[in-house]
């Protein structure tokens, strides 16, 4: 799980937060809220969950319970690989 | 068509003369190619460079009256000229030349600023009046033709472009205006009459000004958009589509007025499909058409175009564009557009005119402004579906309407309908008059992570800008409110300039659009929302009045709005050269616009070549834009002003 964490972070700071720290990134923070990922930038996360870590990403799981923080990532990553 | 400029010397009587007015139509002279006229008075000077149209023999500029008391320069075409020149002979009037210059100053002679109401056409007028010592200017209803000014040491100076008015005096401060930038970092354009540059200004569309030696005395509305509040009435679909169709096909003939050839745009959407067809089916016009095509094939509407050339069998030329035909054109279009701009989009309709311009033609028909005023763009249909859901907020189902909306793009927002919900979910209410445009100037604002805090803070809520329209706005329904918006900042100050006017003129190519007639327009305001977007279908009352002269498959098309690739096109066949020029790190902090570490990252970021969400393909096409400009415009303004301008002719008072 931390791995996972580590790797997400990793992935939205480098992609997301061009004008922001890592450290200024909360893991239960809602991506879309914070103005992080638009509604496009979603498909650019599942796309990093298909191509980096072998996830295949229904239509009915893009919901934002799924993707829409760190934490939902990590543990929708976690669920898809068990 | 044409570029116009000139000045009034209010306080300094020193300052300007000949010169003067060579150095600022000198840099428009892609608008007007054929020789220059000046007049030259005592305080006010008027340059004109001509693109020979109408009365390719006896229409030069400036033009005068019957006692030489009025002078008129003019940019653009009066469509009902004829019919106006002979009501004018018929009250005694008399004429030296058979252009629609000389038609407009006799009706100002007679009537004044009231002359306006019987134009039927896309105009930029400047008449100076000796007797009075008054220059009136004045704009067309929807912004067709540019209009600037500004004022510096005592004088006051106008054009069609801004690089006139800076060539006029190198003295005049060259600056961009922060909280402009920012407002074009929401809105996609200025929210008002404001430009770019600080200190320079746009005539608004339908208005008018009179500047005399004491500097400005009036700006004044002469004629606002016409949306009616939606009233029940008896009128039938059937019926509004008949209408629209006579005042279509009437708009179609008059805009075939020329004394040269007059082509067609053909994208193979409705709107220029519509207007190509009604050209072949009802005038005698040979018909050449002319497009555009991407390789990539995300843009491409090739298959569609194909269609319609086919089923009217037109001569059709088509130019296609590579990502590295629109990175290497972007400086040059750029140059053009004056202003920042966050898509490509313009780029591509910069090569169509050039491809115009090889084929010897000077004039096309397009389809623009059906989107605005028949209800086609995607944020009614948006609007439409969140009104729909706000008003039951618990329905399920009512969100998966949501999954309808932008099936065209490669990366759609909608693909979700949960995130969708929760995406296009603002604060707004419905009687905000700004409802329809919250989501997405919310997904534009996205941008502002780049801005340094000096433009984020030169404006820190950009929709203030919008405040002047409020009243507009007040009584009409939401969609209404929305095509309002749409015409006065997105359309106006977007479209039919920076990708309209600018990339046309660019090749001396003049663009007359049906759809803006003023009295399609002022119909089009009267027909109801509802039949306006049936349910969610688009542009219903046009389809209905189209449905038997294009074929089904055009009719029934699921709407793809024109789209040229960015970030891609910067990316995807290697980077341009001029990247260490424009977007150094040097070049990002002198010019003290974006946050260097943030445009770093993004810079990295395109470097994969993926496609990419709106916020990054707005932001750096925004970003590189903007370095441009600054560029172009404030470090290295330069004009290679020749010695001397040959083929002008010269008229005194």
């Amino acid at each position: 799980m931390a791995d996972a964490i580590t790797k997400i972070r990793t992935f939205i700071f480098d992609n997301f937060l061009f004008d922001a720290e890592s450290s200024d990134l909360k893991n239960d923070e809602s991506f879309l809220d914070q103005g992080i990922i638009d509604s496009t930038g979603v498909l650019e996360l599942v796309e990093w969950l298909e191509d980096e870590c072998g996830i295949e990403v229904e239509d009915e799981e893009l919901i934002p319970e799924n993707l829409d923080s760190v934490n939902n990532l990590a543990a929708f990553i976690k669920k898809k690989q068990q | 068509m044409c570029g116009i400029a000139g000045y009034y010397k209010i306080t300094n009587r020193q300052n300007c003369d000949r010169r003067t007015l060579e150095r600022m139509i000198y840099p428009v002279q892609h608008r007007g190619p054929d020789g220059f006229g000046f007049f030259l008075g005592e305080n006010v000077g008027l340059a004109h460079a001509r693109l020979s149209i109408v009365d390719l023999e006896g229409g030069w500029q400036p033009i005068t009256n019957e006692n030489r008391t009025l002078w008129i320069i003019f940019n653009g075409e009066i469509f009902n000229y004829p019919e106006l020149r002979e009501d004018l002979l018929a009250r005694g009037h008399t004429f030296s030349t058979h252009s629609d210059t000389e038609v407009i100053l006799h009706l100002y002679e007679e009537k004044g600023t009231q002359c306006l109401a019987e134009l039927n056409g896309q105009f930029a007028i400047a008449i100076y009046d000796t007797r009075k010592q008054t220059l009136f200017l004045a704009r067309d209803r929807m912004g067709i033709r540019p209009l600037f000014y500004t004022s510096h040491n005592g004088s006051f100076y106008f054009a069609s472009e801004i690089k006139s008015l800076f060539n006029a005096d190198l003295g005049i401060p060259r600056k961009i205006a922060p909280q402009i930038l920012s407002e074009i970092f929401t809105f996609w354009s200025p929210a008002g009459e404001e430009t770019v540059f600080a200190g320079v200004k746009q005539l608004l569309p339908g208005h008018f000004m009179e500047v005399t030696g004491s500097g400005i005395q009036k700006t004044e509305c002469y004629w606002s958009i016409p949306f009616c509040p939606d009233e029940p009435g008896s009128r039938t679909e059937q019926n509004y589509a008949e209408e629209l169709r006579e005042l279509l096909i009437d708009s179609v003939r008059l805009r075939l007025r020329a004394d040269v050839p007059v082509g067609a745009y053909l994208s193979g959407g409705l709107d220029s499909s519509a207007i190509t067809s009604l050209i072949k089916h009802y005038t005698n016009n040979p018909l050449k058409t002319f497009s555009v095509s991407f390789k990539d094939k995300v843009y491409d509407e090739t298959s569609e175009q194909q269609e319609m050339v086919n089923y009217l069998g037109t001569d059709h030329h088509q130019v296609t564009c590579s990502y590295n035909d629109i990175a290497e054109s972007f400086p040059d279009v750029i140059w053009h557009t004056e202003i920042t701009i966050l898509r490509t989009a313009p780029t591509p309709l910069f090569l169509l005119s050039g491809l115009v311009r090889q084929n010897q033609y000077k004039v096309v028909l397009t389809g623009e402004g059906a989107d605005e005023i028949l209800g086609g763009y995607d944020i009614f249909k948006e609007a439409k579906v969140r009104a729909f859901i706000h008003s039951q907020p618990d329905s399920e189902i009512r969100p998966k309407l949501l999954k309808r909306l932008y099936p065209y793009l490669a990366l759609s927002p909608t693909k979700s309908a949960e995130y969708a919900r929760k995406f296009f979910a603002t604060d707004a209410h419905m009687n905000d008059p700004f409802y329809a445009h919250r989501p997405r100037w919310k997904t534009t604002s996205g941008t502002h992570v780049f801005l340094t805090d000096e433009v984020k803070n030169a404006r820190p809520n950009p929709v203030d800008g919008l405040e002047y329209l409020r009243n507009d706005l007040q009584g009409l329904d939401f969609f209404n409110r929305a095509q309002h918006l749409e015409c006065k900042a997105l359309m106006a100050n977007y479209l039919l300039c920076s990708q309209g006017d600018r990339m046309a003129m660019a090749h001396s190519v003049e663009g007359r659009f049906p759809f803006l007639d003023h009295r399609v327009v002022e119909f089009a305001g009267t027909i109801p929302s509802r039949y306006k977007m049936k349910v969610l279908n688009e542009k219903n009352i046009l389809k209905s009045a189209m449905k038997n002269i294009l074929p089904g498959n055009i009719i029934k098309r699921k709407k793809q709005p024109y789209m040229a690739p960015d970030i891609l096109s910067f990316f995807g066949d290697g980077e341009p050269e001029y990247f260490d020029h424009y977007l150094s790190e040097d070049a990002i902090e002198q010019a003290g616009l974006f946050k260097l570490t943030a445009v770093n990252r993004l810079m990295k970021k395109c470097r994969k070549k993926s496609r990419q969400g709106f916020r990054e393909n707005m932001a750096f096409v925004g970003i590189l834009s903007t370095q441009i400009l600054n560029d172009k415009f404030i470090n290295n303004f330069q004009v290679n002003q020749p010695a001397q301008l040959e083929n002008v002719k010269i008229a005194k008072s």
